[in-house]
C-alpha cells in the first residue's frame, strides 16, 4: 500500500471543504447540490481507502503498519515530527468515521434540502470529518491536539449552524466553553508529559510508560489530565451539560457528531493512550468510576425527558459512560496484575472500542430516525407524536432495531459489546457492575418509552391545543428514499456489526454466536432489559399503569431528574455568577485596572512628568544647544586630561 | 624664543575661542556667521601649521577643502538668514525658537 | 620673519576681538576683512603661498562681499550687534576651551621636522590633489558637487516666491 493512502483519507474531505468554501460557495452558489455531491464523493472515497487500509492492517504482522513521518517543527533541539499511525485501532476508527459520515452525508442531502446554508453545511461537515480522520491518524500528541481542537471548532460551527436561533448560538458557545475546560487539562498533560519525557510521540510514550521510565505520580497526573480532555469531549460527568443542549444543531449533525464521531474522540483518546492509563491504578480507577457513574447518572435523566433528541443525547452520554467503564475496568485488571499486561492492553482497547463501534451505528441510526420523525411531524416532543408506525413503517422498523440493539438484546450488535463490558466489570469492579446493571434496565425503559410514545397509539399532534395548528399541521408521510436508505443500511449494520470480528482484531476475545448465551450475566442483563421494556409497555402502550400516578408517587425524584439534578443551575447560577462573575472576575478586574493598568499608566504618567521637566531644556535657542555641545567637548577633553 | 609650531597652534586656539564666544553670545545672525568664519580660519591656520612643521602637503589640501566647505556654508547660511529675515523681519536668534517642543 | 608673525598675530587677534565686540555691525564686517588679510599673511609666514592667494581670493574677495551683502539686505545695522543672554556662559565656555587647548598644545611633545619648506607649493599641491595614487580626486569632485548644491540651495532659499 502506498504510504500516501492514509494521508489521502484525511486530505480528501479536507479538499472537499476547500473546494466548497472557495469555489462552490462564491461562484456556483446557484447549484448548492454540488456541495453535497462533492462531500459524499470525497468521504465515499475515503471509506474505500479506509477499507483498503483495514485489509492491509489485518494482514500485517502485529496489525501495525509502519509509516514514514516527516519533520514538522524544529525549535532548538526540540523536533516535532508529523506522521500517521496505522494500527488496528486507527483502522477501525477510520471505518467508523468514514462509514457513518458517508451515510449521514447522504441522509443530509434529503434533510437539509432547500436550506439556505446548504453549501456551508456540507463545508463544515467535510471539515469536521477531515479533522476527525486526522485525529484518528495522528501519531503524536501535538498534531492530535491540533485535530482535537479542530473537531471542537467544527462542533461549535455545526451546533450553531442555525446561528440566528438564540438557543443554537447559546448551545454552540456552551459546547465550546465546557469542552474547553477539559481541553485545558489535556493540554497541561501534554506539556507536563513532554517536560518529563522530552517526547510528544505516542508510541514512545507507550514504551516509556510500560517500561516504568515515568514516575508513578507523574503518570497518574498526566493520565488524569488526558482523561479530563476526554471527559469534556465525551461529555462525561461533570462536563456532560453541553451535549443535550447541542441537540439544537441539525439532526444529522447530532447523528454524526454527538453519536458516532466527535464524542467518540474522548473514548478514542483514552484507548490510544491506554498503556499510559493502565500503568496507573489511580488513573484507571478514575476512568472506571467516572464512566460507571456517568452511565447511570445520564440514564436517570433520560427517563423523564420529553424531547426525543434529548433522550437520545442522555442515552449517548450513558453509553459513552459504558465505554469508559469498559476501558477503566480492564485497566484496573491490568494495573492489579489480574490480567497479564500483553493481553490486557489489547483487551482494554477492544472492550471499549468494540462498544464504540457498535454504538456508532445504532446511535446514528436512532438519531437519523429521530430526524426522520421530525421531518414528518415538525416537532421533537414525544408527547405530540404517536401512531407513526402506520405512516412511517420504515422509520419505525429501523428505529425499533436500533432500540433493541442499544438495549442489548441477543443477537443484535449492542448485546456483544455490552456483555464484554459487564463481564469485565463483574471481574474487576463489582460495585460498578451493579450500577451498570441498573443502567441496563433504565436504558430499556427509556428507549421503549420513546418507541411506544412515538410510534404506538394514536397521533396526538393535531390536538396540541393552540388554534390554527391543524391548518399548518405537517403532512404525515414517510421520508424520502435518500433519508430512508441510509437508515436501512445503518439498521443492517446495527444488527450485524456485533458479529464482525472487531474485538479479536483489536486484541480482545470474541464469543461464538451461541456460546455467548451460556453466560449467566448475559441472561441477567437481558432479563433486566426485558423488564424495562415490559414496564414501558405497561405504562405507555397498554396503559395498565398510569404514568401520571407513578410520576406523582415519585414526584421528588421526577423533579430531580427532569431538572437534570440542577447541574446547569449549579454551573450557571453558582459557579459562573457567584464564583466567576462576582468573585474571580471582580478580583481580576481589580488586578487589571489597578495593577496592570496602574503599571502602564504609571509608566506613561512618569514619562509625561519627566517629559514636562525635560522639555524645558528644549528652548529652541540654537546658542544654548551650541553651548551644550561645547560643554560636552570640554567634558571629553577633561576626561582625557584627568584619566589619559 | 623662536617662533615654532606651538605659537601657530596657540594663535589658532585664541582665534577659535574668540569665534566660539562670538557664535555663542551674539544675537545678530550675520555676526554669528562671521564668528563661524573666524573659527574655520583658525582651524585652517592649525592645518597649514601642521603641514609646514610636519612637512606634509596634505594639511594644505585639507585647508583647501575647508575653504570649499566654508564658502558653501557661507552661501547657504546667508541665504537662510535672508529667507528668515523676509518672513520674520528680524535676524535676532533669540527670537528664533521654532525648534522648541 | 618672527617679527612678521608677531605683528600679524596681534593684528589678527585684535581684529577678531573687534568683530566680536564691536556694536556696529558694518565695522565688524570690515574688521573681519582685516582679520582674513592677516591670516593670509600668516600663511605666507608658513610658506603656503598658494593658500595665501586662495585666502585672499575666497575670503577677502568672495565671502566678505557676501557678508556685506547680507548686512545690507537685512537692514539690521541700526540695532547693531548686541550680546545675548548667554554672553557670560559663552565667555566661560570660550575661556575654558582656550585654557584647555593651551594646556594640550603646550603639554604635547610635538615631533617637528626642521627641513626647509618646499616653495612654491602650487605644484606639490596639484600633485597631492590629483595624483593617481593616494590623491584626492574623488573628494575634489565631491567638493564640486557640494558647491553646486550650495549654489542651487542658496538660490532656492532666497528666490522670491
Amino acid at each position: 500500500m502506498p504510504s500516501g493512502v492514509p494521508l489521502a483519507i484525511f486530505l480528501l474531505p479536507f479538499f472537499s471543504f476547500i473546494v466548497i468554501s472557495f469555489i462552490i460557495r462564491p461562484f456556483l452558489n446557484s447549484k448548492p447540490q454540488l456541495s453535497g455531491y462533492i462531500t459524499t464523493a470525497s468521504i465515499g472515497t475515503s471509506l474505500i481507502l479506509s477499507l483498503w487500509v483495514l485489509a492491509e492492517v489485518s494482514s500485517a504482522p502485529g496489525h501495525v503498519l509502519s509509516m514514514p513521518d516527516y519533520e514538522w517543527l524544529a525549535i532548538g533541539d526540540t523536533v516535532i515530527r508529523f506522521g500517521v499511525t496505522v494500527d488496528a485501532l486507527a483502522a477501525i476508527m477510520l471505518i467508523v468515521v468514514t462509514s457513518v459520515s458517508l451515510l449521514v452525508q447522504v441522509y443530509s442531502q434529503g434533510y437539509m434540502h432547500g436550506d439556505p446554508g446548504y453549501s456551508r453545511y456540507f463545508a463544515f461537515m467535510s471539515l469536521f470529518t477531515a479533522f476527525m480522520l486526522g485525529l484518528v491518524l495522528a501519531d503524536n500528541l501535538v498534531s492530535l491536539y491540533v485535530f482535537w481542537e479542530g473537531v471542537g471548532l467544527c462542533s461549535y460551527l455545526l451546533i450553531g449552524f442555525w446561528f440566528h436561533r438564540p438557543a443554537a448560538a447559546r448551545a454552540a458557545t456552551k459546547a465550546f466553553l465546557v469542552t474547553r475546560i477539559g481541553d485545558f487539562g489535556f493540554l497541561a498533560a501534554i506539556l507536563f508529559l513532554y517536560s518529563k519525557t522530552g517526547t510528544f510521540d505516542i508510541g514512545e510514550l507507550h514504551h516509556l510508560a510500560l517500561a516504568g521510565a515515568i514516575g508513578g505520580t507523574v503518570l497518574t497526573w498526566a493520565a488524569i489530565g488526558i482523561f479530563s480532555g476526554a471527559i469534556g469531549k465525551s461529555a462525561q460527568f461533570p462536563l456532560h451539560t453541553w451535549l443535550p443542549d447541542a441537540m439544537e444543531g441539525p439532526t444529522p449533525v447530532s447523528a454524526l457528531i454527538h453519536a458516532a464521531t466527535m464524542v467518540a474522540a474522548g473514548i478514542y483518546l483514552v484507548a490510544r493512550m491506554f498503556p499510559v492509563f493502565a500503568s496507573s491504578l489511580t488513573a484507571v480507577t478514575t476512568v472506571a468510576a467516572i464512566g460507571g457513574f456517568t452511565a447511570i447518572f445520564a440514564a436517570t435523566m433520560a427517563l423523564v425527558m420529553n424531547d426525543i433528541k434529548r433522550v437520545l443525547a442522555y442515552s449517548t452520554i450513558s453509553q459513552l459512560g459504558y465505554m469508559m467503564l469498559g476501558l477503566g475496568v480492564v485497566g484496573i485488571g491490568v494495573a492489579n496484575d489480574a490480567i497479564p499486561l500483553e493481553v490486557g492492553l489489547g483487551l482494554g482497547v477492544a472492550v471499549g472500542i468494540f462498544h464504540l463501534f457498535n454504538h456508532a451505528f445504532f446511535k446514528s441510526l436512532l438519531f437519523l430516525g429521530a430526524g426522520s420523525v421530525n421531518h414528518a411531524t415538525g416537532t421533537f416532543d414525544i408527547r405530540e407524536m404517536g401512531g407513526l408506525r402506520k405512516v412511517m413503517p420504515w422509520t419505525y422498523i429501523t428505529f425499533l432495531i436500533g432500540s433493541l440493539s442499544i438495549v442489548g438484546i441477543w443477537p443484535l450488535a449492542g448485546f456483544w459489546s455490552k456483555e464484554g463490558i459487564l463481564d469485565h466489570a463483574w471481574d474487576h469492579q463489582t460495585a460498578l457492575f451493579f450500577l451498570a446493571m441498573i443502567t441496563v434496565f433504565m436504558t430499556a425503559f427509556y428507549m421503549f418509552r420513546v418507541v411506544f410514545l412515538t410510534f404506538a397509539g394514536e397521533y396526538r399532534g393535531s390536538n396540541a391545543g393552540h388554534s390554527g395548528a391543524s391548518a399548518h399541521a405537517p403532512s404525515l408521510r414517510e421520508s424520502p428514499l435518500v433519508m430512508v436508505a441510509p437508515m436501512g443500511i445503518l439498521a443492517i449494520l446495527a444488527v450485524i456489526s456485533g458479529w464482525l470480528p472487531v474485538s479479536s482484531f483489536l486484541g480482545g476475545e470474541s464469543e461464538s454466536f451461541f456460546g455467548a448465551l451460556a453466560h449467566p450475566i448475559a441472561w441477567v442483563s437481558m432479563v433486566l432489559a426485558a423488564l424495562g421494556i415490559l414496564l414501558a409497555y405497561a405504562l405507555y402502550s397498554a396503559k395498565w399503569l398510569s404514568s401520571e400516578s407513578l410520576r406523582r408517587r415519585f414526584a421528588p425524584l421526577h423533579t430531580l431528574f427532569s431538572r437534570k439534578y440542577w447541574i446547569d443551575e449549579l454551573y450557571e447560577r453558582v459557579i459562573v455568577v457567584r464564583v466567576l462573575v462576582d468573585g474571580i472576575f471582580v478580583l481580576l478586574n481589580w488586578f487589571d485596572t489597578r495593577i496592570v493598568d496602574g503599571i502602564v499608566n504609571g509608566i506613561a504618567g512618569g514619562t509625561i512628568v519627566a517629559g514636562k521637566g525635560i522639555r524645558r531644556l528644549q528652548t529652541g535657542q540654537l546658542q544654548a544647544y551650541g553651548i551644550a555641545i561645547f560643554v560636552g567637548v570640554l567634558a571629553i577633553v577633561a576626561c582625557f586630561l584627568i584619566f589619559g | 624664543m623662536t617662533v615654532g609650531l606651538e605659537h601657530f597652534l596657540i594663535l589658532s586656539a585664541i582665534l577659535f575661542s574668540i569665534g566660539l564666544y562670538g557664535a555663542l553670545a551674539k544675537r545678530n545672525a550675520v555676526v554669528i556667521l562671521m564668528s563661524i568664519e573666524i573659527m574655520l580660519n583658525a582651524v585652517n591656520i592649525a592645518m597649514v601649521a601642521f603641514s609646514r612643521y610636519g612637512h606634509l602637503i596634505t594639511g594644505q589640501v585639507f585647508a583647501i577643502f575647508i575653504m570649499v566647505v566654508a564658502a558653501a556654508e557661507a552661501a547657504v547660511g546667508l541665504a537662510i538668514i535672508i529667507a528668515i529675515y523676509r518672513s520674520r523681519e528680524t535676524v535676532d536668534v533669540e527670537k528664533f525658537d521654532l525648534m522648541k517642543w | 620673519m618672527e617679527i612678521a608673525f608677531w605683528i600679524l598675530a596681534v593684528i589678527s587677534v585684535a581684529s577678531a576681538l573687534a568683530v566680536v565686540f564691536l556694536r556696529n555691525i558694518f565695522r565688524a564686517a570690515l574688521f573681519l576683512v582685516l582679520c582674513f588679510f592677516t591670516i593670509a599673511g600668516i600663511y605666507v609666514v608658513l610658506h603656503a603661498d598658494f593658500l595665501a592667494a586662495a585666502q585672499v581670493l575666497i575670503y577677502v574677495g568672495a565671502i566678505a562681499v557676501l557678508i556685506i551683502f547680507a548686512i545690507m539686505l537685512t537692514r539690521e545695522t541700526p540695532r547693531g550687534s548686541p550680546s545675548g543672554r548667554f554672553r557670560l556662559i559663552a565667555f566661560l565656555v570660550g575661556a575654558t576651551f582656550l585654557v584647555a587647548m593651551i594646556l594640550v598644545v603646550t603639554g604635547t611633545d610635538w615631533q617637528v621636522i626642521t627641513e626647509a619648506p618646499t616653495e612654491p607649493t602650487t605644484s606639490p599641491l596639484a600633485q597631492a590633489l590629483f595624483s593617481r595614487e593616494e590623491g584626492f580626486v574623488l573628494p575634489f569632485e565631491i567638493a564640486a558637487a557640494l558647491l553646486l548644491a550650495a549654489v542651487i540651495g542658496a538660490i532656492a532659499l532666497v528666490r522670491e516666491k
